[in-house]
């Protein structure tokens, strides 16, 4: 590796030498990504500032007015009369069984596919990838006519089996790559200890996948928590919805009222904030392994 | 390729245990009922006219004719190409650049790489509102114009219908960005930096550099990034139902917008679903893409 050469020589003295370009170059680096990134997180830092302000203020200084006080009069309420702390709660109550659920029926399949001799499990694997690349608006309206049928449309049920349903083709796909990466060796020796299909699944395969199952897990969270146009689909009761469709009513209600739009939309982003801040590392190899592997 | 199918195989070839099949056939089965039958359904309901009541009248491809026949449908067509060129152009500008500045290791690029790609986990609803504020009469944006003296240009953003589109393209852009920069850091990594470390021996520039040593190794991620970037606009709903809701005046009308509109304000479902079986006979090509570069992952 070449890394060495290229990272800056931390000095004391003041001033680049003109005769090092490549602690030149070090400082163009840096003088062009700072700028940059402090654009990019400038919205972010701007709703939060928003967030914290009272509607007094906005009202006599503008949003892009810097605070005068903060107030936390938005969080408030947002979460009460706004109602996102009760769609925070929904939320939780369809992300957790859903992702579990999922990640458990993919574990399943991609154990039946990738440790067994089933006819066609290429076919059926890429079948069900294919299934998770299907735009979403060409299951929309049949969806709804299916929980009506099941008697769940308009219950929180729906949406946990729709999240599970849409998803589970790429969990498995992602999870066959790499229950195959475990070596035949490893559960045929288990077989002739005598454990069964079962308990080889539950206690060498699902140890081993763990990585893979934390990583999956971090990014199905933030998917589910964050998905709106499954929620609205099959959802019509206002006081069901979780929090990105109750955000977007609250929106609805509080046009001018800047900062709880504001407030809304930070608590509405911290919980995937969390889960990415706290799953760094998985979170991106997720991210890689949807695609690029 | 004939011989690798042989005897070492053998061993494998047991019976498939009964309990297996139910470990598969659960799984699909709710894939089944949730994907593939409704998306069978679909199909069908194109091609039928009807508003959620009594039973579907079929009226052949009259929908189809319809669609074509209708200016927001064009518009939101329209509207679709210039997202797909506009969206995924300037994503995957934004995210190769991004990727080769901050590919190798020095001080600081481990922070820049986690600011840029935070808003990725965001809703795109929440990135909405997000950027809902800054367009704002009063918000950051027309200030930042206002204080460097371009008044002139201040505008209404999401409620002009010059502008919306744009807008909101810009909202989604700053959003994705950074998921591309991470499959190209991963696209990066894996090509051989003797190569590259070679070239500049050899006297070759930066430019050069990248794009006769580099950007050839590239070519499995980018296929990727193609298709994810297509699939991804063409599935594109929730940041344009958060900010303009495909308004002003249809301006900012997407296909899966005006599908929704149809569908579930209109309840014209017939109708709506011909809309979703052509945004999926645009996708269909994508998809394959995909999955013929999944299945070369699994054959590697």
């Amino acid at each position: 590796m070449s890394t060495a050469t290229l990272t800056p020589v931390p000095a004391k003295t003041a001033g680049p030498p003109p005769t090092k370009p490549k602690r030149r170059r070090g400082w163009v680096f840096h003088a062009v990504m700072a700028p940059l990134t402090l654009l990019w997180v400038a919205p972010m830092v701007f709703v939060l500032v928003l967030a914290f302000r009272s509607f007094d203020d906005i009202a006599a200084n503008g949003t892009a007015a810097w605070p005068v006080s903060l107030s936390l009069e938005g969080f408030r309420e947002a979460l009460g009369r706004g109602t996102m702390g009760r769609a925070l709660w929904t939320s939780v109550q369809v992300t957790v069984p859903a992702v579990l659920l999922s990640l458990l029926l993919a574990s399943w399949a991609a154990y039946a596919l990738s440790r067994f001799h089933i006819p066609g499990r290429r076919a059926i694997l890429l079948t069900m990838l294919a299934g998770n690349l299907l735009p979403p608006q060409i299951l929309l309206i049949p969806v709804s006519r299916v929980m009506e049928s099941l008697g769940i449309y308009d219950t929180l049920y729906a949406l946990v089996a729709i999240h599970v349903g849409f998803g589970l083709g790429f969990y498995t796909f992602v999870l066959h790559g790499f229950m195959r990466s475990i070596p035949e060796e490893l559960t045929e020796a288990a077989r002739i200890d005598g454990a069964g299909v079962v308990q080889i699944y539950a206690r060498i395969i699902m140890p081993l996948c763990r990585p893979s199952l934390a990583a999956l897990g971090a990014l199905a969270t933030t998917w589910i928590f964050n998905d709106l146009i499954w929620a609205i689909t099959v959802l019509r009761t206002e006081a069901k919805l979780p929090v990105t469709a109750a955000l977007l009513n609250l929106q609805g209600g509080y046009v001018s009222n800047w900062n709880v739009v504001a407030a809304a939309s930070v608590i509405a982003a911290v919980p995937t904030a969390i889960v990415f801040f706290a799953f760094q590392r998985h979170f991106v190899s997720g991210l890689l392994m949807g695609s690029s592997k | 390729m004939t011989a690798l199918a042989a005897p070492p195989r053998k061993k494998r070839l047991r019976a498939v245990p009964k309990v297996v099949w139910f470990f598969l056939l659960i799984p699909a089965a709710v894939e089944i009922g949730m994907v593939f039958w409704p998306a069978v359904n679909s199909f069908y309901l194109s091609l039928t006219e009807w508003n959620g009541l009594g039973a579907a009248k079929p009226v052949g491809l009259d929908n189809f004719k319809n669609l074509f026949a209708d200016d927001i449908f064009r518009g939101a067509l329209w509207n679709n190409v210039i997202w797909a060129i506009g969206f995924g152009g300037l994503s995957v500008l934004g995210g190769l650049a991004l990727a080769v500045a901050l590919n190798r290791p020095r001080r600081g690029v481990g922070l820049y790489r986690s600011a840029i790609y935070l808003p990725m986990v965001f809703s795109l609803a929440v990135t909405g509102l997000f950027w809902r504020v800054q367009y704002q009469p009063d918000g950051t944006i027309n200030t930042l114009l206002g204080a460097v003296g371009l008044e002139s240009v201040e505008k209404q953003w999401l409620a002009n219908p010059d502008t919306a589109l744009y807008a909101v393209l810009i909202a989604a852009v700053w959003r994705q960005v950074g998921y591309v920069m991470v499959l190209y850091l991963a696209g990066l990594k894996s090509t051989d930096p003797t190569l590259d470390d070679a070239a500049a021996t050899d006297g070759a520039g930066p430019w050069q550099r990248f794009r006769y040593v580099t950007w050839p190794q590239l070519r499995g991620v980018n296929t990727v990034v193609f298709a994810v970037t297509v699939i991804d606009s063409l599935r594109t709903f929730d940041i344009v139902w958060a900010m303009t809701q495909g308004g002003p005046y249809h301006s900012s009308e997407l296909l899966s917008t005006y599908m929704f509109q149809q569908g579930f304000t209109f309840l014209n479902l017939g109708y709506a679903s011909a809309i979703a079986v052509v945004i999926f006979a645009l996708a269909l090509i994508f998809i394959i893409t995909y999955l013929v570069r999944a299945t070369k992952e699994e054959v590697a």
